[in-house]
């Protein structure tokens, strides 16, 4: 990541988003050890998202009375997800939809952005495109939440803060996603290809279109992943520009839930532990079967986000 | 000719979008932060023009630099130990020798999927004293419950919860670049009579670098940036974080309850040019390491 220009360190082939076929290794025998060293580790990675699930089945009150590693005498796991519905007037609803909302839209936007001016840099010579890239290389650094703060100064000149359009815009841009696009078209899209395009009279954005946008698409899917689970995970900047409840994302609002079952008093009395855990887990369900079906994707795509050096 | 023209015309057309959106959303909150912190406002006299005297004041703020040298310890501690597990992780998964290396890797990578909040909420319930399994278990043998939320072990706790969610993430970059180097370099080390030890300390360690490099930028941006597990956090051990824990949460508190917008600013611009700076050293030693 010197101020080089990028090259990229995978050919097109090894990033396409077919699943890598096995290698023909020399193989030597399974190993047991090492597998039963890892499977342990696998228990430590799952052993959280099992007690959630478990969780998720118990009343507030069974929380406290039963061992949390495994079920109370009375499973009440669809009570749980229907309380937590149907809580201060089915505002998890809205949650789930606004992180839905917020995160695709801001998803697509950031990947279609990317895309294109990815693709500008790599392909066209323009006064002051080093410079302009390079300016973008650098903000890669640069934490997105040190802009918060004046992000929200800015829009609350602007009347942005409290509407949608508060945590979408900044989502849109993602400079890392531009460096990455960059990389990926200069390698996935043939100059050749370009040029006989041209000479066939095929104008500029048709090109980008039809045929730039689908050899790029191994990186697009990338890049519109890392944005989503980036706004989807999006706490701090929601936190600071929304107040109306029925706008919060998912974390938001479990937040201010879990705030509330805390001051709840001795947290016994409290209905909304039940709830802040159910909500937990209907918070997550979506997300981690995404991606397990999309899980090929993200190899193929980061392989590409390795920096040449 | 037109198609000349439209076709000069379309590099910049292509950049323009992102460029715009750049200058008004990356570029414009940044020159506001900095152009806010040379500012003071004042009961009397409103906007004054105080030059650099906020970051005299942040330079020797202790609330900030405690904070600031909290998620530098944190950074030294937690990032080393989870590219180690992510490292271990990817070569155990390539090296073949695994039986169910598929679930492996799928399960390892799924609490990245977790949004750090639920992970927080979670881990938070789980460390807790009241109904968390370990004090259960603890109290079930007699014996004192595990204090995983006081003074002596919040910041290890805050480390297990950010490398339980990033440890499958790393994972997995290092784990694609290793499925990118050639058949051939093996083939040939192999021919040379390397085992599998030598293989992944000479072909696959160097193979890696980048690919290391990348995860550790991304980790000092994270790192220092640390703000929705203590917030989080925050509410169940409100004795043990403060409102400025950590850097970040100290800006945040300035801005929101304090109402100090400048010198909130001051702190926002100064935890940036603080992880530029760690960003840059990061990129340094790697490149002079480099052999030519």
């Amino acid at each position: 990541m010197t101020t080089t220009t990028p090259t990229a360190t995978a050919a097109p082939k090894a990033t396409a988003p077919e699943p890598t076929p096995r290698r023909t290794r020399r193989r030597s025998r399974r190993s047991t050890p090492l597998t039963i060293a890892m499977l342990a580790a696998l228990g430590y990675f799952l052993l959280p998202l099992c007690w959630l699930l478990i969780a998720s089945t118990k009343s507030t009150q069974d929380l406290f009375n039963s061992f949390g590693l495994w079920f109370s005498h009375a499973p009440q796991l669809l009570t749980n997800i229907n309380a937590t519905f149907t809580q201060d007037d089915g505002v998890f609803v809205h949650w789930l939809l606004n992180t839905a909302l917020y995160a695709v839209v801001s998803a697509l936007g950031a990947a279609l952005l990317a895309a294109a001016g990815g693709y500008g840099f790599a392909k066209f010579r323009f006064r002051g495109d080093r410079l302009a890239f390079n300016l973008v290389l650098g903000a890669v650094m640069v934490p997105t939440t040190a802009l918060a703060i004046p992000t929200y100064l800015l829009f609350a000149k602007a009347g942005l803060v409290n509407t949608p359009w508060a945590i979408i815009l900044p989502s849109l841009v993602n400079p890392f996603g531009l460096y990455l696009m960059r990389i990926y078209a200069a390698d996935a899209v043939p100059d050749s290809l370009l040029e006989a395009a041209r000479i066939d009279g095929a104008g500029e954005a048709r090109i980008f279109f039809r045929i730039a946008l689908r050899l790029l698409g191994p990186g697009l899917v990338t890049v519109l992943l890392f944005t989503l689970v980036a706004t989807w995970n999006n706490y701090f900047l929601p936190l600071i520009m929304l107040n109306d409840p029925n706008l919060y994302p998912i974390t938001v609002g479990l937040a201010s839930w879990a705030a509330q079952a805390q001051n709840g008093g001795a947290g016994a009395s409290s209905d909304m532990l039940a709830l802040v855990v159910t909500g937990s887990l209907l918070s997550i369900v979506p997300l981690v079967v995404a991606f397990l079906m999309l899980q090929r994707y993200w190899q193929s795509g980061l392989a590409a986000g390795g920096v040449k050096q | 000719m037109t198609a000349v023209r439209r076709r000069r015309m379309a590099g910049p057309l292509f950049v323009a979008p992102f460029l715009t959106l750049f200058l008004l959303l990356f570029l414009a909150p940044l020159g506001y932060a900095a152009y806010l912190s040379l500012f003071q406002n004042r009961l009397i006299g409103g906007n004054v023009f105080v030059g650099l005297d906020n970051y005299t004041q942040a330079l020797g703020d202790p609330q900030l630099l405690h904070g600031v040298g909290r998620v530098a310890l944190f950074f030294v501690i937690q990032v080393p130990l989870m590219l180690l597990l992510a490292l271990l992780f990817a070569l155990a998964l390539d090296s073949g020798l695994l039986r169910l290396a598929r679930v492996i890797r799928l399960g390892i990578f799924v609490p990245y999927a977790v949004p750090s909040v639920v992970a927080a909420l979670i881990w938070g319930y789980l460390y807790g004293p009241d109904f968390g399994p370990f004090a259960q278990l603890s109290h079930d043998l007699g014996l004192p419950a595990p204090d995983f939320l006081s003074e002596g072990w919040m910041l290890g706790s805050l480390a297990n919860i950010v490398t339980w969610e990033f440890v499958g993430y790393n994972m997995i970059i290092l784990y694609a670049a290793l499925r990118t180097i050639p058949q051939e370099l093996y083939e040939a080390a192999a021919m040379d009579g390397a085992g599998a030890w030598r293989i992944a300390w000479s072909v696959k360690l160097p193979a890696l670098k980048p690919a290391l490099l990348l995860t550790l930028l991304f980790s000092v941006i994270g790192s220092f940036q640390l703000f929705n597990e203590p917030n989080l956090l925050m509410k169940i051990a409100p004795d043990v974080i403060s409102s400025s824990y950590t850097a970040n949460l100290y800006a945040y508190s300035l801005a929101f309850t304090g109402q100090q917008v400048n010198y909130a600013a001051t702190v926002s611009f100064l935890l940036g040019l603080v992880i530029v700076i760690a960003s840059y050293a990061v990129l340094l030693t790697a490149n002079r390491r480099r052999t030519p």
